[in-house]
């Protein structure tokens, strides 16, 4: 089956004051049709960046400096400002991590929620209207009628996100870029939107890329998952699998933080000690290998590559090497 | 009634949209009053031909120096036996048009400075600012002194003097709410809905300067009538025997010892106007505070 995206190799890089930070370095990876992939890693790990590449919206510090972004064969990185006005809001949409400022507060919702058809395709304001209150009952927002004309301020967050769900979905794109979609809201209302996006993935067909940092997440909705650390992909593999058998430290700490509630008694918390790397100043060998507490001399010389260990793949020397990430990390 | 005014504001943010303008003048005594002396004034210049008892520029050499409730002439006459009231009246149609020019010179001028300026960052930031900072190091009126100086006097000269001189005001304020605006998640989001730059800027971050734009907007038309006046009272700005308020006050100032109405009732008429579009200005920045709006 042929990648509806397939990014192969790509750099982008963000000329700061601080220096030039390789905010996405040697990124590759597909999508299909419409499945699911997670995208998982901490602040600053390359997530947005990754996500802001595929849509050619880098700030202005930033440059895509090698690979490709295929997307229906057509690289995107070879496409004019214009052509790629056309694939944004119709082929390609994209949600946000913020819905509180992600709606223009001066325009009323049903005339932004069909913004993108009036764009692309260039329909008349009744109509937008028409599709408007359409859109917003297909998101699950009820009295939609009366919604559309009231303004982004009267909306709650876990409304907001549903409409610019609605906003990215009116011109059915075959793939949707949601980044960080709940992170910014309740716990009650993450799991609606959660569902609301499996559903319309299901029914529609449209792929989805979910950027995200919980885990838990990825688990409830993604086939596939990818995780990405220092702007590289670490690990790759089903998700199940991943889970299952993490092949990536950095991967085994994040899922050995989460707190379990099935916990006897009072377990102690386990956080990944350290801190993100600084982007400017990465470590030589393995970005991960400074918090890293399986790490062999062979991480500080050179860093891996990603091979296929287990059912997935990783970018580890040691689960490369054969050894298992199973409990010795925990130091005793 | 402020606690009505306050729940007004949270619960029905201001809108740019006319529906808007009616919450807003609905929730804010203030703003109403204002702008009803605003429009008041703009009434008068409007209608000044029709409500002026007198032909402002007839001379009258028997009623010269009549002092104010003079029979037949409520504000006096000057040393002409000029009526004054029809003067001060007729003033108006000088001075609310050339501030409203100037105002929008300075609008547009810096309106464009401060969009490109904050949408595209970088050097061309960097170049206009200097330009505006290099405009701003000039106290205001003596900018527009020499503008008409170099231009040479006039009225025209004048609206484009203080027009210039109200760019860097606009071009900063603009820049200031692009950059803000640029921040906020929606731009991106629109961006990604494969709106072009151009559409950006047009339909969405223009109305949101609006509400910023609008308050400086009355705040600036006070200085720019004040302007006028200092312009026309130097003989830069109107000349004779155009009746208008600066000029007036200049013409009258000779005879400030004897007959101090002549220069004392056009600057009546300034204080009123400056005062009215300042407390309009005032009332509208209150009332659009973004701290009160839900």
């Amino acid at each position: 089956m042929a990648h509806l995206l397939e990014l192969d190799d790509v750099h982008t890089q963000l000329t700061l004051k601080e220096g030039v930070v390789r905010a996405v370095d040697g990124v590759s990876f597909h999508v299909d049709p419409g499945e699911t992939l997670g995208i998982v890693g901490e602040s600053g790990s390359g997530k947005s960046m990754t996500a802001l590449s595929i849509m050619r919206l880098l700030p202005r510090s930033g440059r895509i400096t090698a690979g490709t972004i295929r997307f229906k064969g057509k690289d995107l990185t070879d496409l004019s400002e214009g052509e790629m006005e056309e694939i944004r809001g119709t082929e390609i949409a994209m949600i946000f991590q913020d819905p509180m400022t992600s709606l223009n507060p001066v325009y009323r919702v049903g005339w932004q929620v069909s913004e993108p058809l009036r764009i692309h395709r260039h329909i008349s304001s009744s109509a937008a209207m028409t599709a408007a209150v359409g859109l917003l009952k297909k998101v699950g927002i009820p009295e939609a009628e009366k919604r559309v004309s009231q303004y982004p301020h009267v909306f709650s967050g876990g409304m907001r996100q549903r409409a610019m769900i609605a906003m990215g979905l009116s011109t059915s794109p075959s793939l949707l870029i949601a980044d960080e979609p709940t992170t910014a809201l309740d716990v009650t209302i993450q799991a609606q939107i959660l569902e609301l996006l499996g559903n319309l993935n299901r029914d529609s067909g449209t792929a989805t890329i979910l950027i995200t940092h919980n885990l838990g997440v990825v688990a409830g909705m993604c086939e596939r998952v990818i995780v990405m650390y220092a702007g590289r992909i670490v690990e790759e593999g089903r998700t199940e699998d991943v889970f299952a058998k993490p092949e990536h430290p950095y991967t085994w700490s994040l899922l050995r933080s989460i707190p379990r509630l099935d916990a006897e008694g009072h377990e102690p918390l386990h956080p990944i000690e350290g801190s993100p790397p600084d982007m400017t100043q990465l470590p030589t060998g393995c970005k991960f290998r400074p918090r890293c507490q399986f790490a062999i001399d062979r991480c500080a010389a050179e860093e891996p590559g990603m091979q296929p260990v287990g059912r997935q793949v990783a970018r580890c020397w040691v689960t490369q090497g054969g050894a298992s990430l199973d409990g010795p990390g925990d130091g005793g | 009634m402020s606690t009505t005014s306050a729940l007004l504001t949270t619960e029905e943010p201001i809108r740019r949209t006319p529906v808007g303008l009616l919450v807003l003048l609905r929730g804010h005594p203030r703003v109403t009053a204002a702008s009803v002396l605003v429009a008041l004034l703009f009434l008068i210049a409007l209608l000044a031909p029709f409500i002026s008892p007198h032909d402002p520029l007839a001379v009258n050499a028997d009623d010269s120096y009549l002092p104010p409730f003079a029979p037949g002439h409520w504000l006096g006459t000057d040393e002409l036996g000029r009526d004054l009231l029809s003067r001060v009246l007729w003033g108006a149609r000088v001075s609310l048009p050339v501030a409203f020019v100037a105002v929008g010179v300075g609008v547009v001028g810096g309106g464009i400075i401060g969009l490109a300026s904050g949408y595209a960052g970088g050097f061309t930031d960097l170049l206009l600012m200097r330009v505006v900072d290099a405009l701003l190091a000039f106290p205001g009126l003596i900018l527009a002194i020499a503008i008409v100086a170099a231009l040479g006097p006039g009225l025209r000269n004048a609206m484009i003097a203080i027009g210039i001189v109200a760019i860097p005001v606009y071009a900063r304020l603009v820049r200031a709410v692009t950059l803000q605006l640029k921040q906020l998640e929606f731009v991106t989001a629109t961006r990604s809905l494969g709106a072009s730059p151009s559409r950006l800027i047009l339909r969405h971050i223009i109305p949101n300067l609006l509400n910023p734009v609008i308050v400086q907007i009355s705040l600036s038309a006070g200085f720019a009538i004040l302007a006028e006046a200092t312009l026309s009272f130097l003989g830069l700005g109107a000349q004779v025997p155009t009746p208008d308020w600066g000029q007036m006050i200049n013409t009258g100032a000779a005879f400030l010892a004897n007959d101090p109405w002549l220069a004392i009732i056009p600057g009546i008429a300034i204080s009123i106007t400056v005062y009215s579009f300042n407390f309009l200005g005032d009332s509208l920045r209150d009332a659009l505070d973004p701290r009160l709006r839900g």
